[in-house]
Parts: structure tokens; sequence; C-alpha cells
């Protein structure tokens, strides 16, 4: 038997819709975990991005210092990185706010909105720090697949992933890289 | 009429005299991509994404507004072509704020059908994210997003050439223009306005819309251009 492919996935700013998409290529999970070791993802408990990843599948747009540190580690220690669904490959919704000054936007949602204002220097301390723009991955790190679609639906995710663990380079009709 | 001889990618074909070099690549079968460009609107060259290649010119030559000649030896899908017109529909997506997740025209939209057949997955260009003039629904059916606007103009020939009512305009230029009504006032503050919806279906984004559409709900139909030039031209009066 060769040894399965070793697989993570990351959730970054986004809204975890395309993990869920993932999960919903539904019985085809059985075959695929045959074939995959899940070595990291936010569904499974695993502190620490491991070395010597095949293929990550990354979802979210690059909105904070954790983000971005979390992103860098995934390349460096991943063959192929895939741009996971419409945050990772254009910034999406979470860039709405690109177009708005960093400090407006904190004192509208922990100042005048709503709910309990984190105080002090301990929320500083566990926070991560917002970047001044949120920004898709490939401003920050080389990227070898784009899978649009918020989110991208089961069947491309099924394809762009049997592709990648064959080696091959997915190809998708038309119909399967829109966005949104 | 004449019939001239063109020759598409070398292959010999025929167009009758004065057609335009996108309409002789249409009728011998070479389809080119499009976004400014719509049959029944005068051709304006704006949106450079059938751009083609003609033997014996300096430069790449907008099909649309380029009238075919007696011999002209055409290349519409060259390496050089191909690559421009991926970076055209990047430069698209990164000028203003196209967010399709949560577009009316998610689904009907001519720039995202555009990117999927040419495969633009993702723009290398960073994005501008604008802010721009607030959404206009203050009319009575229709509302104007500048966010999603790609200027091809589209909606200020069909209001102009066809409807004849010129509610619609430009104001600015390059990156700064906008489209505007009247005497750049809100919509339902407009007294030329016929509320025709001309505009709003054959705008190609979901720049125009019907009020009250959410996520992908937005259909457009341009049949009746064909339909009104059908009656104005020919005087024969079938929708198709």
């Amino acid at each position: 038997m060769t040894s399965k492919a070793r697989v993570a996935t990351v959730w970054l700013g986004g809204c975890s819709g395309c993990h869920m998409s993932f999960l919903d290529i539904d019985e085809k999970l059985f075959d695929l975990a045959d074939r995959i070791e899940l070595v990291y993802s936010p569904l499974a408990d695993v502190k620490e991005f491991p070395e010597d990843v095949d293929v990550v599948l990354v979802e979210g747009a690059l909105c904070n210092t954790e983000n971005l540190e979390l992103l860098l580690k995934a390349r460096e220690r991943s063959r192929v990185l895939v741009s996971f669904g419409d945050c990772a490959v254009t910034g999406n919704t979470s860039q709405l706010r690109n177009r708005l000054k960093i400090d407006d936007v904190l004192t509208q949602v922990y100042q005048a909105g709503p709910g309990s204002i984190p105080k002090g220097p301990e929320a500083l301390e566990v926070l991560p720090v917002l970047l001044p723009k949120v920004y898709p991955l490939h401003a920050a790190v080389p990227v070898d697949f784009y899978l649009p679609g918020c989110p991208p639906d089961p069947d491309r995710i099924l394809r762009t992933v049997t592709a990648l663990l064959a080696g091959e380079k997915p190809e998708l009709p038309a119909e399967s890289i829109t966005f949104g | 009429m004449s019939v001239i001889t063109v020759t598409i990618n070398g292959i010999e074909g025929s167009a009758p005299a004065g057609a335009t070099l996108l309409e002789a690549c249409r009728q011998n079968g070479v389809e080119l991509p499009t976004l400014c460009h719509l049959e029944g609107l005068t051709p304006i060259g704006a949106c450079r994404l059938c751009l083609v290649q003609v033997e014996g010119a300096r430069r790449l030559l907008p099909a649309c507004v380029t009238e075919a000649q007696e011999g002209m030896i055409i290349q519409t899908h060259t390496e050089k072509l191909v690559k421009y017109r991926k970076m055209t529909l990047e430069l698209l997506l990164s000028e203003r704020n196209h967010i399709c997740s949560v577009c009316v025209a998610n689904g009907s939209c001519e720039l995202r059908t555009l990117c999927a057949q040419l495969g633009v997955d993702h723009s290398r260009f960073e994005y501008r994210c604008p802010d721009l003039p607030p959404i206009d629904t203050s009319h009575e059916r229709n509302g104007l997003d500048h966010n999603r606007c790609i200027s091809c103009t589209r909606c200020i020939r069909a209001c102009d050439q066809v409807e004849g009512a010129h509610t619609l305009d430009m104001e600015g230029r390059g990156i700064e223009n906008r489209v505007i009504i009247d005497m750049h006032q809100t919509w339902g503050s407009s007294r030329t306005c016929t509320k025709c919806g001309k505009c709003v279906n054959v705008c190609p984004t979901g720049t125009l819309f019907w009020k009250g559409s959410t996520v992908a709900e937005m259909e457009k139909e341009v049949g009746f251009l064909q339909w009104i030039r059908g009656g104005r031209e020919k005087k024969t009066w079938s929708y198709l």
C-alpha cells in the first residue's frame, strides 16, 4: 500500500462556508479518507501546522497578523497551496472594509456597536492586530491553484482535490471557475 | 449587396461590404468576446475585448469598430490577444468593487461569465476598493450601483438611441467616470426618465437592477433590441 497523502486545510478570514461545502461531498468523504491523512484543519484538533504537507487548502482572506503568520507557515511547509474560495482568491466580502479607515471600523464595532468592549492590555495581547487592508492570498505568497466560488460547490472541490492527489493540474470547465 | 473576402485565422471567408470585423468573424463562425458591444446599439470600441491582429496594421484593432476590407488577413486568438483579453478582465475586476457573492446579477453577469470562459480565476492586480457614490434607489423601479459598473455605456446608448430619452449620461474621465442621471441628480427626481427599463436590461453587470431583487435574482433580457430594430428598419414587428 502506498503512503497516504498529507493534506491540510486552513481557515483564515472567511465564514467557514468553504469548509462546509467540502464536507458536502458527503459519502465521497469515505473514499477520500482512505487516501489522505488530514494533518491539520479546523476540523481536527492539531495546534501547530506540521511540516511536509502535500496539499493545503486555504480558505479565507488575509485580515490580521495571525492570518498572515499562518499562511506564511502553510506556504513554507506545503508543496501545493490552493487558494480555496472567493475570500482567499479575491478578498470577497471580507475586503468590503478596505474603503474604510481601520480605526473607524474598530470604533463602530467595539464602541458604537452592541455588546461589551474588550478592555485593557489583556485584550491587546490576545487579539491579533488587523491588517490595514484585507488581501487575497496571492498578495502575500505564491499560489499553485485558484478555486473560486462562494463557496466552491462540492463537485469543484472534489475534482480539484482528486486531481491534485493524482499529481495532476486540475482542469475545471468554465462553469466551475465562476466567482460568487 | 457586394461581398468581400477576408482570411480569418488562416481560413478564407466572406462578409458583406461595409461589415465590421466583428460581424465578419461572427458570420464566419469565429466568436469574439465583447462587453460594450450589443447588437442594435452603436459600437464604440470601449472594452477592448474584441481586439484582433490585422496583417499590416501597426496596432491591435477593435473588431467592433473596424470595417472589414477586401483581402484583410485577421488573427483573432493569438497568444498575445488571449493574454491581453485576460488582462483586460483582471483590470476590470480590480477597478471597482465586484463582489460576485453578494451581487444581484450573479448568474446573469456577462463580466463574470467571460472571466470563467477565458480562464480568469483570479486578478493579478491589486483591488482598488474605491469609495464610490452611494447606491441610488430613489427611482420607482430601478436601482443604480456604481460598484459594479464597467463603463461600457450600454445603458446610456440604449436610453439615447433606442428610447430617445437620454436620461443617462457619463461624467468624469478615466477611472473617475460615473454614470449620471440627467444633470447629475437622483434617478427618482428625473423628469426625462420614461421608466422603460431598457437600460436595466442591457446592463451586462449588476450595476442597474430592478429594485427588490436580491443576490443572483436579476435576469436580463436584451432580445427587445432586435425586435425594435426590426420594426424600425424593416417594418416587421415580430418578437422572436
